[in-house]
């Protein structure tokens, strides 16, 4: 077993595990902390493939902001000894059923999949280059993604605002 | 062996080759990551004892005292036996918390700060990992720090505790922003995230000489918001002994109080190392740009010893600040950081584009 083998299984271990543990915790603080051990051992497949940029995205933006904003969120509203209510056979077993067509349907398109070995090799990080796509509307430009997403997260804030002022009456 | 003061490169890389001959290569890697986490657990109890014994004597002499003087000469021992003090206590059992998070979150605070610690160069070819995003690597596995934070804050079921973490939650993800702008100036004048390539780029001249007022200006924003992002005075109103009697460690004890404690010390550390590799030059000399004669003698004085000289100033600076300014209140500490911080910060980045686009720096 070579070493990039033993960190995937070991990464894959912790990602199936704490997959479960988020869904089957009582505990909502527990419930999202098992999230974070999910997106962090996702970050490190990431490393695992030399794609960097994308691990520290992942770090940074799943595992550092949005886990910490959910807690956040958590920490406002949630007592200590709240637990969620399990809930009933007729509300568990469509789930269940649900999980299996939706996890049916992934293995088969994965299996389905002709996988070619990697080729080449991976270029280092290009700070210009990412910038350059990010501005670049022609092909491979990402200027209609990231306006779409400034817009969206405009009207978030605004909405927060609002939502959070002080009202005159 | 070859052992040369002023480059690591082929001592590592000559251990690197030993091990691979003598071992498979699964178990050389093992041999090897072992290897250097030992090194960075024993370097972390020692910069980390050393630093609380440096807090106490700077802090005493702000305050026109003495400090530390009885256990060992002018005290230095004093730490140590802190520490051991601290090993022995008992670990108090709290009734009515969550146990299991609890338990984690010390953890969670200081495996972020050894994460970031393996990628900062200490000297030429002494570093454990030079990713190519180096940069936003550091500020990536910093940001899980405050994770460990709430959850302790919370899992300890005590309204100050509770208090303190949503403090510290909104502090550092509001100055982490301020960080992460600052360090992107930098980033927009080297081109570059791999910090080799940073400090080999700063032997003409440190970036915040290179950079111009720009540089300047996102070094001191750096400085206020790392400040503020690990929790140190004036921006210590997380922790605030007098309001909230410690914040989110109130009922730690022990070992894992000092995991906290550590942490704390740890990440100014490697804010100060950061700030030292990307302003000033890391382990760098000081060079000036046609000066053949004194590059030379600089470059007599080993690269380790600049890199720690510069990374004591900036801790240092920062110690000052702390016995300084007194605690800010929790709006005026979001004002901050929003109202003036972070458009200085928008506006500076785009000065520094301009200065690039034009070549202004040299």
């Amino acid at each position: 077993m070579t070493s990039n083998q033993f960190m995937f299984l070991l990464f894959s271990a912790v990602i199936v595990i704490f997959s479960i543990l988020t869904v089957t915790s009582r505990r909502i603080l527990r419930a999202a902390t098992f999230l974070l051990f999910v997106l962090v051992a996702t970050a490190g497949l990431y490393f695992l493939l030399k794609y960097n940029y994308l691990a520290a995205i992942q770090l940074a933006l799943y595992a550092g902001g949005i886990v910490v904003l959910i807690i956040f969120s958590i920490l406002l509203t949630s007592h200590i000894n709240e637990r969620l209510p399990t809930s009933g056979l007729m509300k568990k077993l469509p789930a269940a059923l649900i999980a299996i067509l939706g996890a049916a349907l992934c293995i088969s398109v994965i299996l389905q999949y002709n996988f070619i070995g990697a080729v080449g090799t991976t270029e280092p990080t290009n700070v210009k280059l990412i910038g350059e796509s990010l501005i670049n509307y022609g092909k491979y430009g990402y200027a209609l993604p990231f306006e779409v997403i400034s817009v969206l997260l405009l009207a978030a804030m605004i909405g927060a605002i609002i939502l959070a002022k002080k009202r005159k009456d | 062996m070859a052992f040369n003061i002023y480059d690591f490169t082929t001592f590592t890389q000559s251990i690197d080759k030993a091990l691979y001959e003598w071992l498979p290569p699964f178990w050389a890697l093992v041999v090897e990551m072992t290897i250097i986490g030992l090194v960075f657990l024993i370097f972390y109890a020692v910069v980390g004892l050393f630093l609380v014994y440096a807090e106490r004597k700077v802090c005493a002499f702000m305050q026109n005292r003495v400090g530390p003087n009885r256990v060992g000469p002018y005290g230095v021992f004093q730490t140590i036996a802190d520490f051991i003090k601290l090993l022995m206590k008992e670990l108090v059992y709290i009734k009515n918390s969550d146990k299991l998070l609890f338990n984690i979150a010390p953890f969670i605070v200081i495996i972020a700060s050894f994460m970031a610690i393996a990628a900062i160069p200490f000297a030429k070819g002494l570093h454990a990992i030079d990713f190519d995003i180096g940069i936003m690597y550091v500020v990536a596995v910093t940001s899980l720090g405050v994770v460990g934070v709430l959850l302790a804050g919370w899992s300890s079921n005590n309204k100050y505790s509770l208090i303190g973490a949503m403090r510290s939650g909104a502090q550092i993800i509001s100055y982490e922003l301020s960080v992460g702008l600052s360090l992107l100036t930098i980033i927009v004048l080297a081109g570059t995230m791999q910090f080799s390539q940073i400090v080999e780029m700063q032997s003409t001249g440190w970036f915040i000489f290179k950079g111009h007022i720009p540089a300047f200006i996102a070094f001191v924003i750096f400085l206020i918001a790392s400040t503020a992002e690990t929790n140190r005075g004036p921006f210590d109103l997380a922790e605030a002994e007098s309001e909230l009697t410690a914040g989110f460690h109130t009922e730690y004890s022990g070992i894992k109080f000092a995991f906290f404690f550590l942490a704390e010390y740890m990440n100014m550390f490697i804010v100060a190392s950061i700030a030292a590799t990307v302003f000033l030059g890391g382990w760098m000399p000081f060079h000036i740009y046609g000066w053949e004669g004194f590059n030379h003698i600089m470059d007599f004085i080993p690269p380790f010893v600049w890199y720690a000289g510069k990374t004591a100033f900036i801790i240092w600076m920062m110690m000052w600040f702390k016995w300084t300014f007194p605690r800010l209140r929790i709006d005026q500490l979001l004002t901050l950081e929003w109202k003036y911080l972070l458009p200085i910060n928008l506006v500076n980045i785009l000065i520094m584009a301009l200065i690039v686009l034009m070549g202004w720096h040299f």
